[in-house]
Formats: structure tokens, sequence, C-alpha cells
């Protein structure tokens, strides 16, 4: 109890600075990611991330020291290098994107270990450190790193304010922000760099591998909650600010904990749980709507049952047996009485004795499912010219989903035809 | 001795992906293949764990178990969550990595792993300190040679699901089956090669020769036989720059790698960068 509430009154310069320095870097990484992640670039930030070691190790040997400066400037420059190359690749052969992805990553990175073991057998003096690029090192954030990476995360966060609709545009439609005149190969530049601006810092909190997570993750979560992209932007910073400062804290209170993994562990925690949960898009409410589908689908269908058995003998009132339902159509028989008691408590159905009849409403539904049955029938016969019988199956599913809009539209199309093209009559409202 | 077992080792975990990465390319996953070879991470510690030890049985287990729950759970998020498969694929293998990463360093002493290991793995040791054939070798070639036989035996299936799934499951070949059975022999491929060349190298032998022979011919079996052969070169051939220079000696196997593809890229005869731009040239004038 008494670590976390020294960790949270942030009192110790180091705590500061490595929580300082991991909301800055996930800051401006769950920004750019918001944007590659719409453009179904997502994986682009992992093969940068790789491609970025042998620029490390290059400025290395130029300067001779860990000049953050020459670093970063290597970084950057073989980051671009990478992208430049996929691009070829895909663009000059027939490999596909995933596999010049895979290979550009792989390469750029094999390169970086071959030159970084060459520097550390090559006994320069100040080449320790170096691997904090290859495995991150949040837990040892200090004041000049610190400068570094807000100054980089408040230009990528400036240029995004900025640049907010140009980016969106072109992340949307990429071809309407060239009709309209946009620059578009100037704004592609600017956002990679942008791109490689992000995980060029934020890979030293997270290390290689898991830089990847850093861009795509937070992204990935906050989709699940919203479909505006600025309040997809928002959530996903705000997750992910919550995940680096989660990251800091256990890597405070128990020092052996490495900090880049365990903000990718909460952050991905996070998404796991949005994945399943969010209403609407996570897997348990499309499970759920998908239920709800099938019960109504399952509860027009009796009821159309029952409505063509009653339209025999022209008495929609009079009870009918579960068995004589069976007879029209073979539904489950759990199901088909679990269906008949819903029906009755939402007020379509009546029961009389073990028999069950329509409600006027009850009528109403079947005949209008029948009706939508016996209008596609017709319109897929006379529009599209299918046979009679190879009708039936489609017009069976999009009974359940025409709209009353469509239905009049239909209707209006074929002129209120009286029958079907099996010679039933189509029952209209009187 | 001891160099002819590492550039042994490096040719047999060449091939072994090659073969792999040529079917991984053709059905276009080559990132699960990325995927796979870190998400295996946890898997082998637990492995490590269990059976205290570095017993090649167990590390393939959990390994196995591991890669094909990396496949199951990209397609459970791609298919059920309805998210965009390379966000899909990215998520999942991140995580599982992160997970395997914190039990490295919780455990500690317990497991005889370093996060460097993982990186980019020490083929240097194979031959070290053993008497007879290393330990490493002997696994590695019975990987490589289930590899050959399940291909041999098997060439129909993979050929038929890798270039028309359609067909296939109409004549009765299950295409699901065949991708989990192939995402098993990357996860097999993965562990095996794992001590050697460490969890991201992987990557690029599953890659390099594959996409080096597809660039040289249009036939399956040739494009088979040339990763392996490509394979071997970069194996041989990265020893002795990295001896040369002194650095990590499957990090340059893998460069070697990369650099084979992009010759072939600029100079196949048949679809290099230099020969269309002349075909090119040739028409035009």
């Amino acid at each position: 109890m008494d670590k976390i509430i020294y960790f949270f009154s942030f009192s110790d310069p180091n705590i500061q600075n490595v929580v300082l320095g991991s909301v800055l870097l996930t800051l401006s990484c769950a920004l750019v990611g918001c944007f590659t992640f719409l453009r179904k670039r997502a994986l682009v930030g992992d093969a940068i991330a790789h491609s970025i070691l042998p620029g490390v190790c290059l400025g290395f040997i130029v300067s001779g020291t860990k000049d953050p400066l020459f670093i970063l400037i290597g970084a950057f420059l073989t980051g671009w290098l990478s992208i430049y190359l996929m691009d070829f690749i895909v663009k000059n052969s027939k490999i596909k994107e995933d596999t010049a992805l895979a290979f550009t990553l792989s390469f750029f990175f094999s390169v970086g270990i071959l030159l970084l073991t060459y520097i550390q057998h090559a006994g320069y003096a100040s080449q320790s450190g170096l691997d904090s690029f290859l495995f991150g090192k949040a837990a040892s954030i200090i004041d000049k790193d610190l400068w570094i990476f807000g100054i980089t995360s408040c230009l990528i966060i400036l240029t995004f304010t900025f640049l907010f609709k140009e980016f969106t545009l072109i992340s949307f439609d990429p071809n309407f922000a060239k009709t309209i005149g946009l620059p578009f190969k100037r704004l592609e530049l600017v956002f990679t760099t942008c791109t490689v601006l992000a995980v060029v810092v934020g890979i030293q909190a997270v290390g290689v591998v898991l830089m990847a997570a850093m861009l795509i993750t937070p992204a990935a979560a906050a989709r699940f909650w919203t479909n505006n992209l600025r309040k997809m932007v928002f959530i996903a910073i705000v997750l992910s600010c919550f995940s680096g400062v989660t990251g800091a804290f256990i890597s405070s209170i128990a020092p052996a904990m490495p900090t880049g993994p365990w903000i990718v562990m909460t952050i991905s925690g996070i998404a796991v749980f949005s994945f399943v949960f969010a209403p609407g898009k996570g897997i348990i409410a499309r499970w759920h709507l998908q239920r709800l589908n099938q019960t109504k689908i399952r509860e027009e269908n009796i009821l159309k049952a029952l409505f063509q058995i009653s339209e025999k003998d022209n008495e929609f009132s009079k009870p009918r047996s579960v068995l004589s339902i069976l007879e029209k159509r073979e539904i489950p028989q759990k199901e088909l009485l679990a269906g008949l008691k819903r029906l009755k408590s939402q007020g379509y159905l009546k029961k009389i004795g073990e028999m069950w009849a329509l409600t006027e409403e009850g009528k109403n539904q079947g005949q209008r499912i029948t009706r939508l049955h016996r209008l596609w029938e017709m319109y897929l016969n006379q529009y599209l010219d299918i046979a009679p019988d190879h009708v039936h199956e489609d017009a069976e599913s999009i009974e359940h989903i025409l709209t009353p809009e469509l239905e009049n539209k239909i209707k209006q199309q074929l002129n209120y035809p009286k029958v079907d093209p099996h010679d039933s009559r189509i029952p209209y409202k009187e | 001795m001891e160099n002819f077992y590492i550039i042994l080792m490096g040719a047999l975990v060449a091939c072994s992906c090659g073969l792999i990465g040529c079917f991984l390319i053709l059905r276009k996953i080559a990132m699960v293949g990325d995927a796979i070879s870190h998400a295996v991470l946890p898997g082998i510690v637990l492995a490590y764990l269990i059976s205290g030890s570095r017993e090649p049985l167990p590390m393939i287990i959990g390994a196995s178990v591991l890669g094909i729950l990396t496949t199951i759970i990209i397609e459970l998020f791609h298919k059920k969550a309805k998210l965009q498969e390379d966000a899909s694929i990215g998520v999942t293998f991140t995580w599982l990595f992160a997970i395997g990463v914190i039990m490295v360093t919780a455990f500690t002493g317990k497991v005889d792993l370093d996060q460097e290991c993982v990186l980019y793995g020490e083929i240097a040791y194979v031959g070290l300190g053993e008497t007879g054939v290393p330990l490493p070798i002997i696994t590695m070639s019975i990987v490589l040679f289930t590899i050959i036989l399940l291909i041999y035996f098997f060439y129909k299936e993979f050929q038929l699901t890798t270039f028309d799934p359609a067909y296939a499951s109409a004549i009765g070949v299950s295409v699901a089956v065949w991708h989990y059975i192939l995402m098993g022999m990357v996860s097999l491929t993965t562990v095996a090669a794992f001590e050697a060349v460490g969890s991201i190298l992987v990557v690029a032998f599953l890659v390099a020769p594959a996409a080096t022979a597809y660039l040289l011919t249009e036939n399956l079996k040739v494009m088979l036989v040339l990763s392996c052969i490509s394979g071997t070169i970069s194996s041989t051939l990265g020893y002795f720059i990295a001896s040369w220079l002194d650095a990590s000696i499957a990090g340059s196997m893998a460069a070697i790698a990369g650099l084979l593809f992009l010759i072939a890229l600029l100079f196949s005869p048949s679809q290099g960068v230099i020969f269309k731009k002349r075909l090119f040239q040739s028409v035009s004038t």
C-alpha cells in the first residue's frame, strides 16, 4: 500500500521520468496508429520497427559515440528505406504485400543484428546500451531522453492537429482526395515521416517486437467502441496512456518486471476485453444479435405456417394442433413450443386447450410474411427470369428482411399481382 | 568439425524453413508465419518450467500448442469480432510475445533463456562441448525429414489447398485441416530452430529463400528445390562472412538470404527488374 501511495505521489524523479516518458511515447504511437489501422497498413509499423536497427548501428559507427542525434537520423533513414523497399518489391515483382513485409522486416533486422554484434565484438568503448533499441528501456528513462521524446511527440501531435482533415481524407478516400486537388504525394510523405518518427522514439520504450502493439492495439481496441474517428483517436490515446502508467507502476512495485511488456500486456488485455464485450461490435454482442435474428425468423415462420394452414379453410381464428403445424413445416419440437409460448406472450397467438389460434395481429403478421414470400418469388421469376421451381429457397430467407418501403416498391413494379409463380394467391390487407 | 556443424545446422534450418516458406508465400500468409514464430515463446517457457530441462520433445509440444492457438485466436478475432486481418495478427502475436517475455523475466533462474537468445539465437554453440553428433543437429534433421516426408506423401493435398481451395473442398480435401497441419509445421520448425536463430531471424529463413525461388520459377516442385539450394548457399556464405566480421552467425546467414533475394529481384532472367526494363525498351523501340 505504501508503495502505491509512493508511486502515485510522483515525488520520486525517477518515477516521474518513467511515467512521463511512457505516456509521451504511447500517446504519439496511439495517434499515428489509428490512421495506419484505418488504412489497413497496421503491420507496416512492425516492419519499420525492425528496420530501424541497422540505422541505429550505422549512426553509432559513423559518430563513434551514442550521440542520440546521429542514432535517430540513422534510424530514421533505414526506417524510411524499408517502406520504400516494400513498395518497390510489390510494384516490380509478383511478390505479394505480406511476403514483401515479412521479407523487409527480417532482412533489415538481420543486417541490424550483424552490425550490432560486429560493434559489440569490435571493442567500441561506449557501445553498451545500444541494445535498448532491441528490448526498450522504459524503466531507465533519463531527463535527456525525455526532452527528445517530448519534442518528437509534440511535433507529431501538432502535425496531426493541423492536418487532421487531410489525413482523414487520404485514409478513407484517397481517390477523392486526389480529385479535389490535395497534394496527395506530399501528405503521404508527411504521414509516413510521422509514422517513422513515432516508431523511432516508441521503440526505446518497448523494444523491437512489441513496437507493433503500441501502434495497432490501442487503435484496434478503440475501434470497437465508436464509429467516429475523433472519438476513436481520443479513446485510443486514453487507453494507451492508461497502459503506459500501469506498465510503469508494475515495474516500480516489482523492479524485476520489464516495463515495456507490461504496457503491452495491459493494452492487449483491454483490447481483448473490447473484442469480446464491446456493445454492438464485440463477439458477445454479435452472437446475441445473431440469436435474436434466429428467434425472430423462427417465430415468423411459425406464424406463416399457421396462416397458410388457415388459408385453406379460410378460418383464421380456428385453433390448430401442434401436430398440424409440424405437418406444414418441420421445426424442432422444443424450439416450436418455446416459440409458441413467446408468440402468445407477445399477443400474436391464443392458447385454447392444447390448441393454438391466431389473433388478429398474428393473422396480419403471418399474412405479411406470406405476402412478402410470394411477392419475392414473383419478382425473381418476372424480372430475373428464374424458373418457378428455383425461387422458393431465396424467398425463404428474404421474407424476413424486406422492409415495408421495399415491399411497396416491389408491389408497384409488379403491378399488384394476384398470384405467385406457383399459382398461390398473394394475400393483401383488406 | 565445429564449423561444419554450424554450417550444417544453418543449412538444415534454412531448408526446413524454405520448404514451408514456399507454401506460406503462395498462400499469402507470410505474416502469419511471422506471428507464430513470435507467439511460440510462452509455449517454450512453459515447456521449460514443466519439464525443467531443454528436452526437445516438451518444447516441441508446447510450441505446437501455442502455434495452433495463435492461428485460432487470429481467426477468432478476424471472423467473429470482424477485426481486420492485419490488426488481428498484430494484436495476437505481440500479446503472446509480451506474455512470453514477462514469463522469461519472472522465472529467471528457473528458465535457461535470455532475451538476446530469444531475439537472435546463438548458432555458434551448436557443436560446443559435445562428443559425437550434437543434439540440435539430430532434432533439426528429424524435423527436416518429417517435413520432406509430409510434402512428398501429401504433395497433391498441399498443392490443391494452396492453389485452388474451392476445388480442393469440392473433391473432399479439407482446406482447414491442411491449413492447421501447415501451421503445426511452422511451429515445429520455429521451435526446433529457436535456439539456433531466435524468433525473428527465423522469419528471414521462412520468407527469403522461398521468395527467391518464387522469382526464379513458376513450377512448385522446382521452387521447393530452389528454396533449399538458396537456403544452403546463404548458410555457407553467411558463416564465412560472420567469421570474417566476427559478428552474429545467424544474423549473417539471414542477411545473405536477403541479399540473394534482392539479386533475384533485380536480375532474375524471367522476372527481374532489369530484364523487364530491357524488354520494355526493346518493345518500345
